[in-house]
């Protein structure tokens, strides 16, 4: 064996594998990429119920109640960016610090009927802590701006909305 | 005597030694001065004493709980446990950076000790490169992150440390993790100075090959260990999660298994000398890029980034000097090494070549998937992730080939091999798989963890009857066999040890992908059946901890009517922090997990019901004891005799004769 088709050999299986590689990666990219969504953005162009999102916002206050499906502890509140609400269905058991009137992402698909079923719920319990997803919605929208102190409590957005529609 | 004072200074000197140390030697090797050459493990031994004296007064202001010193009041606390005290040093950034270079100027002592051996010149340099990276480091800490600053006024108390961290795996979990990344410090500084040098022989590979082995125990451990705490902390009943904190880890990782291997054709066979030194400059370049990018958050949130510019600017600029120094000296020198050895793609050489090739294309998919979406937030703006689903799609067809090539690959000879009489060889090891894909067919459910449970038993049968096949059994007499086993290289029981340890871990992913789990909510009593098994909710009470209040519920679980255990898992209420921990139980037979984890409480009398998870995991805890037995493996081929005293001689003693 030469140097030459030895090298070929090798360069052979390299491009082999680094094709596939890049492949599956492509592949993997096209079906397995989860979008961060507000609630607003979940109403407006609601994605196939096939399709993982995470979905940010603030737990509204005073709207985590609980079902009992046999047996099984079903956690339901609502996700708000102020503009709009989505309610989340969860089973199982809430993160530690998970809070209402704080922030929460949630990774799971929206159903047919605008509901949204997660399979996990990750929630940071602390002053000043926001996902920089629901900070950035929350300025982009115009609900807060970090310069003037801390974001207000999520069940107040709605009204702050409506009464700016009105007037 | 051990104030935060002295401990200042002593980092200072450190760095200042540090310094010296890169840059004496560097000029006395150019001016063949031996002297001057010499000069660098004094340096070395004697940086190290500075830095272990300087994290000494780090730790004693933790034990004496000094709290003018800001570290200590912002990450301790009066009423911390000793240990968790002393651990508590590292388990925030200064600290780490501090734990960080000791590391490294503990490597660059090793290279001092044990490496009498190598040449005077290629030592110095080695040290060299070393000592400035330590430099760098140090001067990192000393001017952004200085773990020794005061406040004024003191306070009375600590804020005290995450209670989630307040655990003995997670205590010694990172200064074994960084004693695997630092460790690929030293196979870089050996590709280094084999650029400046423009030599990568036989030797070479020998010398670098214990240093990469060391280094690669050292993180296959620290990686199994975070993922058996977040198994029994965090209590999702999950093991890896993917996250940028983890693939940190295992990147380095994959290029340092490729490295440990391409390190052995260097070694016996003189080739792929350039694809070596590159891989011994990527992993480290990995390792770096690993800790101070990823595990800082830096380049997850442009948060930590703008909080503190000059933290930032400062890692990205030494990031730069070292990976991009390296790179370019690589781009230079790199043309002048030539590799000798031929051998024909079928042969020992050519599936370590394989090896390499699939090693490193996982590498990319992990280190695409990682890097994506932070680039994508700052480029497009659009906030994505990419999570389990992506990269079980994307790394597991990889590993198939991986596993496959794994068993083949060590009975093949070097040079030329004939697949007739390797496959000869392996009819046994094929029959056993066989009947091990039965076996999944039955067990499992799903295509890849079927495939990839076969596969690891394969590996596991051919790495055995491959050493089975070396010792002579079933050829010679017993005494045979004795003399054989005593006479067989550690390297190649290590070799086997550590592939037998992939597949046992292999396999307990595959057992891992069957896992049932169970959310119920339960009144006292009450009796719920997962998998066969009915488990019982049978009290919760409350007690008082020293710094929590804690609700603990007892859970028996029943099978076919007979008591297997009763789990006592706990919720955690620590009032200081107001921060609420999970305590998982776990009941393990080696052969499944069963894993209780308690929730909320509602209502209350009668009605009080209790938020359950429980879980069965299949072959869990198989995935950290092979990563056990890799190491293991790791460490009995360090122990062969080659790698101690073998104390090669270069084919010519050019550079002796020249100094």
């Amino acid at each position: 064996m030469t140097r030459k088709t030895r090298r070929l050999w090798i360069v052979i299986a390299c491009l082999a594998c680094v094709g596939s590689a890049a492949a599956l990666t492509l592949r993997a990219f096209s079906s397995n990429i989860v979008f961060f969504m507000a609630p607003s953005q979940v109403k407006a162009n609601p994605p196939s119920p096939d399709r993982t999102i995470r979905l940010g916002g603030m737990v509204m206050a005073g709207s985590l109640h609980r079902i009992n499906e046999n047996g099984t502890p079903v956690n339901a509140f609502e996700v708000t960016d102020g503009q709009a609400a989505v309610e989340v269905h969860y089973t199982g058991i809430l993160p530690d610090l998970f809070r209402e009137g704080q922030s929460v992402v949630a990774l799971g698909t929206v159903q047919k009927d605008g509901g949204f079923t997660a399979s996990e719920v990750l929630a940071k319990h602390d002053e000043t802590y926001m996902p920089k997803e629901v900070a950035d919605e929350l300025k982009r929208t115009g609900k807060w701006d970090p310069r003037f102190g801390k974001a207000p409590d999520a069940s107040s957005w709605d009204t702050m909305t409506a009464k700016k529609a009105g007037g | 005597m051990f104030g935060p004072e002295q401990g200042h200074f002593a980092l200072a000197l450190a760095c200042v030694l540090a310094l010296v140390q890169f840059a004496v030697p560097l000029w006395g090797a150019n001016r063949r001065d031996a002297r001057l050459v010499g000069l660098a493990p004094y340096l070395a031994v004697s940086q190290l004493i500075a830095l272990g004296y300087s994290f000494l007064c780090l730790v004693m202001c933790a034990v004496s709980d000094d709290f003018s010193v800001q570290n200590v009041a912002a990450n301790s606390a009066v009423s911390k446990p000793l240990l968790y005290k002393i651990t508590g040093v590292w388990g925030n950034h200064e600290g780490s950076v501090l734990l960080w270079t000791l590391i490294l100027a503990v490597c660059g002592g090793a290279v001092s000790l044990f490496g009498r051996n190598l040449p005077d010149i290629l030592r110095g340099r080695v040290l060299a490169i070393l000592g400035g990276v330590s430099a760098g480091f140090q001067m990192f800490c000393l001017l952004t992150s200085d773990p020794f600053d005061r406040v004024f006024p003191a306070p009375m108390d600590g804020q005290g440390m995450n209670p989630l961290l307040q655990d003995p795996g997670l205590a010694f979990h990172p200064p074994i993790l960084y004693t695997g990344y630092v460790g690929f410090a030293v196979p870089f500084a050996f590709a280094v100075a084999a650029l400046i040098e423009g030599r990568v022989d036989a030797a070479w590979g020998r010398w670098v090959r214990p240093w990469a082995v060391a280094a690669w125990c050292f993180l296959t451990c620290g990686i199994a260990l975070g993922s058996w705490w977040s198994y029994y902390v965090l209590g999702w009943g999950g093991y890896w999660f993917w996250d940028p904190v983890e693939n940190a880890s295992l990147i380095p990782w994959l290029t340092g298994t490729a490295l440990v291997h391409s390190a052995i054709v260097v070694e016996k066979r003189e080739g792929l000398k350039i694809w070596t030194v590159l891989l011994a400059i990527a992993t480290f370049s990995f390792s770096l890029s690993g800790t101070f990018l990823v595990r800082s958050g830096i380049l997850n949130s442009v948060h930590a980034f703008a909080n503190d510019p000059a933290r930032g600017v400062f890692i990205l600029a030494l990031l730069a000097i070292v990976i991009g120094g390296s790179l370019a000296l690589f781009a230079w020198r790199a043309p002048s090494l030539t590799s000798t050895g031929l051998f024909s793609p079928i042969s020992r050489e050519g599936s370590l070549v394989l090896n390499n090739i699939l090693l490193c294309s996982i590498c990319a998919v992990v280190v695409t998937g990682t890097m994506y979406p932070p680039f994508m937030q700052l480029l497009a703006g659009r906030t994505i992730s990419v999570g389990k689903p992506f990269f079980d799609a994307a790394t597991i067809p990889l590993t198939l080939p991986l596993l496959l090539a794994m068993g083949v690959g060590t009975a093949l000879p070097w040079k030329r091999a004939q697949l007739a009489r390797t496959f000869s060889h392996l009819y046994a090891a094929a029959g056993i798989a066989a009947i091990g894909l039965v076996l999944c067919f039955w067990k499992l459910s799903g295509v890849l963890p079927i495939a990839c449970g076969a596969l690891a038993i394969w590996v596991i049968a051919a790495s055995a009857s491959d050493v089975l096949r070396r010792i002579g059994i079933g050829h010679t007499s017993a005494q045979g066999v004795w003399e054989r086993m005593k006479h067989l290289p550690r390297s190649s029981w290590g070799a086997a040890l550590a592939h037998i340890g992939a597949g046992i871990t292999v396999l307990g992913l595959c057992g891992m992908s069957q896992a049932q789990h169970a959310i119920v909510e339960v009144h006292i009593g009450e009796t719920r059946s997962l998998a066969g098994d009915d488990w019982t909710l049978l009290d919760v009470h409350d007690y008082i901890g020293p710094n929590y209040k804690a609700m603990q519920a007892d859970i028996a679980i029943r099978h076919n009517g007979k008591l297997v255990t009763i789990l006592h898992p706990e919720k955690r209420d620590f009032t200081t922090q107001s921060q609420t921990t999970t305590e998982v139980a776990i009941h393990t037979n080696f052969i499944t997990d069963l894993y209780g984890v308690v929730g909320d409480r509602h209502g209350t009398g009668k009605d009080t019901t209790y938020v359950l998870r429980l879980h069965r995991n299949p072959l869990a805890p198989w995935m950290w004891l092979g990563g056990l037995v890799m190491a293991i493996g790791g460490a009995f081929s360090l122990s062969d005799r080659r790698m101690r005293i073998g104390a090669p001689k270069r084919a010519a003693a050019r550079n002796m004769a020249r100094a």
